[in-house]
C-alpha cells in the first residue's frame, strides 16, 4: 500500500489504535517481500484457501435449508436441489467444491515435495499442512454422510468400523462414534455438527500455517534462501495479481465441472436414499480417498496383527508419515532441480500414487490382464512407504546434487529471465 | 515503477487495470446473489400459499381461527349488533380511516390476518372468555392495542388496522384464502 | 521448467485414462456396452424435448405410475415440461391425495392440488412389495442420476427384454430375462409393446418411441434444473474467460517492468 494510503486520516486513526491495514500490507500487500522467480506452482495454495472460503460461504446457506435427520435428510438435499432458489447451483459449487479443494492442495503438496519446501526451517509450516489435510478428510468424510445416499450410508459404515481393529476397545469406540448400535439419527446430527465445525478449525489452522510461512517467506524454484533485497519482489502487486489470474483458470475449470458434468466426481448410488438393509454391490469412496482405500486394503495378516489393524495401521501412517518428510530426507539441497535422480523418483512416487488410486476405485478381487488388483495394490502399497522409509533417505546421503546457484538474483540474471 | 513508460503507455494501463477491476467486481456482486435468493421462500413454500376454509361449523357471534402461510387468520361470524356497531363509526373517529364495507366481502363475515400490526403479538377476543377490548373487538395484550369489530385499530401504539388478506368465496359457505 | 510441465501432462493423462477405467458400470450387467443415444439433452447446450416431455408423462401416468412412485414431484413441477397452470390444475385433480386430519380428526382424501405431490401407487413400501410378488418398484424420482449411464441405461433397459434367456440361463420364477439389468434377471415384465399408448399428438407409439419418451422425461424429473443449469452456465464460462483474459493481460503489464 502506498504512503498516501497510510496518511487518510481515518487509516491513520485506526492503524494507531488497531494496526491492522500494515498487518494486512505485511502480510499480502507490498510489505511482504517475496521471492521474485515463483513459477505457476506456487498458485495452489491461495487457490486452496480462496476454495475453502466458498466451501464455508456455500456450506453456511447450504445448512439452512438442510434437515439432519435420517428421515428427512435425503429428501431436504432433493428439496435444496429443486425448491430452494439457486439451491442446486450452491448444492453442486459445495459439492465440486470439495473435490477442487483436495485437486488444489494435492497439488500444493506434490509441489512442496518436488521443492524441498518441507526442509529446514519449514518443517513446522509443512507439519501444520499435514493436519491441514487430516483435518479436510475428516470434514469431508463426514459431509459425504449428509445427503443420507446408499454410499453416505455405506460409506460411513465402512470407515466407522475400521475403528473397530483397534484392540480390546474397538467396538466400545464403534458404538461411541455411532451413538447407537448402527449407523442411524445421532451419527448423522454428530456428523453434521462436526462438518460445520471443522472447517473453520482448517481456516484457524489456515492462519497459522501462513503465520509459520511469513516467518522464513516463501520457498522458490531453486530451493536458495533469500540473499537480500535484490532477490524479491513485493507480493503486491505482482503476485497479487498473478493468483487472480490463476484464479480465473481454476474458476472456468471449476465452474465447468459445476454447470455441465456436476455429477462427475459423484457416484450414482448416492441418488439412491440410504437403506439399512441392502449394501451397493460395489461401495468406493469419493475419488480423494481412493490411493488411501487401496492401502487400506492392501496390507495381510502380518504376524499377530490381523489384516483389518494392519490396514487400518498402514492407511493412518501413510499420511502421518509425511511429518517425518523433513527428518527423513537428509539432502542439503532443496529443489529437485538440482537433485538429478530424486527427480526421476519423485515423480515415480506421483506414479504410485495415481496407482494406488487406480487400484483403490476396482475390487480387489479384479484382475487386470492377468494381474490382481490386490497384488498392485501391495505393490504399490509398498512402494508408498519404501518411498519414504528407503528410498528418501539413501537418495538424500548417495546422491551428487547438482550446484545450486549464489542468489535467486544471480540465477535470474544469469538466465536473463525469470523461470 | 518505469520512469521510462510514454504517457500513453500509462492510460492505456490505467484502463485496462480499471475495467479488470469493474468486470471482477460485477462477477462478485452477481456470484452473490444466488447466495440472497437462497434465502428467499422457496417454491414449494410459495406453492403452498391458499388455504379453504369451511364456515358451516362457525355460529353466529363465533370465531375461529385458521392458518394460513403460518401466520393465524381470524375468521368471525358477526352479530347484526356487532355489524350495525363497526358501520356506524364516523371515519374522523379513526386512527387508520378505512370503512367497514371495505374491509368485508359479506357483512356477517370478518376475515383477517390475527397479528398486531404494532410488533406482531396475537390479538385477544377469538374466545369468549378473553378480553375484547373496549370496543368489543380484539386486545392485543403486549403492548395494549385496542381494536374495534371490524379490526380497525381504535386506541393504543397499533398504526394500523388488522390485515385484511385477499380471499374469495368458492361456494356460500367455503372461503379460499389467498 | 519443460520436464515437470511434460511430466505433470502425462500424469494428468494418466488420471484421465483411470476416470475412462473407473466408469465401467457397477449397476450394469457385467460386460455389457450401453448403446449411447443422441438425447436432446447431451450437450452444453441441450435442453430437454417438450413434445418427447410431455409424451414421456403420457406414459408415465397410464403405464408405470400403476406400480412407480414419482414423490419427489409435484404437480406443479410439471411447469417444467411445457404445461400451462390449467392443465396442471386438471391433471392435479384426476388424482386423489390423503389429507386432514380433519376438525373430526379423520384422515379424508381430496382431490390434488398443483401443490401436492405425485399421488403414489401403494401406501407404503411394505404395501409395494406385497403387490409385486415381493419385489418393490423403486420410486423413479432419480432414476435417471442414479443409473450409471442415465437416460441410455432407462431406454436399453426398457428395450432390452428377452423373451427368452439365453442357453445355460434359468430364470427363477417370476423372472424375466434382461440384457442390460445387473444380473440379467429383472422382476419387471417388460412394461410396453409397439402402441401400449395413444399419443395425443398424434406420434407413432413404437415401442423404441415409447422408450425414448419416457427417458426424457424421467431425464428431466430427476434433473428439473438442466435447462437453466446449462444456459446459465454458458453465461458463467463466458464472463470468466473474458474476465480471465482481462487479469492475465494485467499480468503480463505488472510484470513486464520486472525484467
Amino acid at each position: 500500500m502506498s504512503n498516501k494510503f497510510f496518511e487518510n486520516p481515518v487509516i491513520k486513526w485506526v492503524e494507531y489504535r488497531l494496526p491492522i491495514f500494515s498487518f494486512i500490507d505485511e502480510s499480502v500487500g507490498s510489505g511482504y517481500p517475496t521471492p521474485k522467480n515463483l513459477n505457476y506452482w506456487w498458485n495452489f495454495g491461495s487457490l486452496a484457501g480462496i476454495v475453502l472460503t466458498i466451501l464455508i460461504v456455500t456450506g453456511i446457506v447450504l445448512a439452512m435449508s438442510y434437515t439432519p435427520h435420517v428421515d428427512y435428510a435425503f429428501e431436504s438435499v432433493e428439496r435444496i436441489m429443486r425448491d430452494v432458489n439457486y439451491g442446486w447451483l450452491l448444492r453442486y459449487i459445495h459439492m465440486n467444491g470439495g473435490s477442487m479443494f483436495f485437486i488444489l492442495v494435492y497439488i500444493h503438496m506434490f509441489r512442496g515435495m518436488y521443492y524441498g519446501s518441507y526442509k529446514e526451517p519449514r518443517e513446522l509450516l509443512w507439519i501444520i499442512g499435514v493436519f491441514i489435510v487430516l483435518a479436510m478428510m475428516a470434514t469431508a468424510f463426514m459431509g459425504y454422510v449428509l445427503p443420507w445416499g446408499q454410499m453416505s450410508f455405506w460409506g460411513a459404515t465402512v470407515i466407522t468400523n475400521l475403528f473397530s481393529a483397534v484392540p480390546i476397545i474397538g467396538d466400545s469406540i464403534v458404538t461411541w462414534l455411532w451413538g447407537g448400535f448402527s449407523i442411524d439419527n445421532p451419527t448423522l446430527n454428530r456428523f453434521f455438527s462436526f462438518h460445520y465445525l471443522l472447517p473453520f478449525v482448517i481456516f484457524a489452522l489456515v492462519f497459522v500455517h501462513l503465520w509459520a510461512l511469513h516467518v522464513h517467506k516463501s520457498n522458490n524454484p531453486l530451493g536458495v534462501d533469500i540473499k537480500g533485497p535484490e532477490d524479491t519482489i513485493p507480493f503486491h502487486p505482482y503476485y497479487t495479481i498473478k493468483d487472480l489470474y490463476g484464479l480465473g483458470i481454476l474458476m472456468i475449470f471449476f465452474m465447468f465441472f459445476v454447470f455441465f458434468a456436476p455429477n462427475f466426481f459423484g457416484e450414482p448410488d448416492n441418488y439412491i436414499k440410504a437403506d439399512p438393509l441392502v449394501t451397493p454391490p460395489h461401495i468406493v469412496p469419493e475419488w480423494y480417498f481412493l490411493p488411501f482405500y487401496a492401502i487400506l486394503r492392501a496390507v495381510p495378516d502380518i504376524w499377530f496383527i490381523s489384516a483389518k489393524l494392519g490396514g487400518v495401521i498402514a492407511m493412518f501412517g501413510s499420511i502421518l508419515i509425511l511429518i517425518l518428510l523433513p527428518w527423513l530426507d537428509r539432502s542439503p539441497v532443496r529443489s529437485a532441480r538440482f537433485r538429478p535422480i530424486y527427480r526421476q523418483l519423485f515423480w515415480v512416487f506421483v506414479v504410485d500414487c495415481f496407482i494406488l488410486g487406480w487400484v483403490g476405485a476396482n475390487s480387489p478381487d479384479a484382475v487386470f490382464h492377468g494381474i490382481p488388483f490386490l497384488w498392485i495394490g501391495q505393490a504399490s502399497t509398498a512402494y508408498y512407504f519404501a518411498h519414504f522409509l528407503f528410498i528418501i533417505p539413501l537418495v538424500s546421503i548417495l546422491e551428487k546434487p547438482k550446484m545450486p546457484p549464489e542468489s535467486i538474483n544471480a540465477a535470474v540474471t544469469n538466465k536473463g529471465a525469470a523461470s | 515503477m518505469n520512469e521510462t513508460a510514454s504517457p500513453d503507455d500509462k492510460t492505456r494501463r490505467d484502463f485496462l487495470l480499471l475495467s479488470t477491476v469493474a468486470v471482477g467486481a460485477v462477477g462478485t456482486g452477481l456470484a452473490i446473489w444466488p447466495l440472497v435468493d437462497a434465502m428467499n421462500p422457496a417454491a414449494d413454500t410459495l406453492a403452498l400459499s391458499t388455504t379453504d376454509v369451511d364456515l358451516t361449523p362457525i355460529a353466529e357471534g363465533q370465531s375461529i381461527t385458521v392458518v394460513w402461510q403460518g401466520k393465524p387468520v381470524f375468521v368471525r361470524h358477526r352479530t347484526a349488533a356487532e355489524i350495525k356497531t363497526a358501520e356506524a363509526v364516523a371515519m374522523i373517529d379513526l386512527i387508520d380511516p378505512q370503512t367497514d364495507k371495505d374491509r368485508v366481502t359479506k357483512p356477517q363475515w370478518l376475515i383477517m390476518v390475527g397479528i398486531c400490526t404494532h410488533l406482531g403479538c396475537i390479538p385477544l377476543g377469538q374466545k369468549s372468555s378473553e378480553p375484547k377490548g373496549e370496543y368489543g373487538g380484539w386486545f392485543c395484550p403486549c403492548h395494549g392495542s385496542h381494536y374495534d369489530t371490524s379490526g380497525r385499530i381504535r386506541k393504543g401504539p397499533a398504526p394500523k388496522n388488522l390485515v385484511v388478506p385477499a380471499y374469495k368465496y368458492l361456494t356460500d359457505t367455503t372461503v379460499k384464502i389467498g | 521448467m519443460m520436464n515437470p510441465m511434460k511430466n505433470a501432462l502425462l500424469a494428468l493423462g494418466l488420471t484421465l485414462s483411470m476416470a475412462l477405467t473407473l466408469s465401467a458400470g457397477s449397476a450394469l450387467a457385467e460386460g455389457v456396452k450401453l448403446p449411447e443415444r443422441d438425447w436432446s439433452f447431451n450437450g452444453m447446450f441441450g435442453t430437454f424435448d417438450r413434445g418427447s416431455q410431455q409424451r414421456g408423462f403420457q406414459v408415465y401416468k397410464e403405464v408405470c405410475a400403476s406400480c412407480h412412485s414419482l414423490r419427489l414431484l409435484a404437480y406443479r413441477n410439471l411447469a417444467g415440461i411445457g404445461m400451462s397452470a390449467d392443465q396442471i390444475k386438471a391433471v392435479a385433480a384426476e388424482f386423489e391425495v390423503t389429507d386432514g386430519p380433519n376438525a373430526e380428526g379423520a384422515m379424508y382424501t381430496r382431490p390434488a392440488r398443483p401443490s401436492d405431490r405425485f399421488a403414489a401407487p401403494f401406501a407404503n413400501d411394505n404395501a409395494a412389495r406385497t403387490a409385486n410378488n415381493g419385489a418393490l418398484p423403486p420410486d423413479l424420482s432419480l432414476m435417471a442420476k442414479a443409473r450409471k449411464g442415465g437416460a441410455d441405461y432407462l431406454h436399453a433397459l426398457l428395450t432390452g427384454y428377452k423373451e427368452a434367456p439365453p442357453e445355460g440361463v434359468t430364470l427363477s420364477e417370476g423372472m424375466q430375462y434382461n440384457t442390460y439389468f445387473a444380473g440379467n434377471q429383472i422382476a419387471m415384465a417388460a412394461p410396453f409393446a409397439d402402441s401400449a399408448v395413444e399419443y395425443a399428438d398424434g406420434t407413432k407409439a413404437t415401442k423404441d418411441q415409447i422408450a425414448t419418451d419416457i427417458s426424457t422425461f424421467l431425464a428431466w424429473a430427476a434433473e428439473p434444473e438442466l435447462e437453466e443449469r446449462k444456459r446459465l452456465g454458458i453465461k458463467v464460462l463466458l464472463f470468466l474467460i473474458v474476465l480471465t483474459a482481462m487479469l492475465y493481460a494485467v499480468k503480463r503489464q505488472v510484470w513486464k517492468d520486472l525484467h
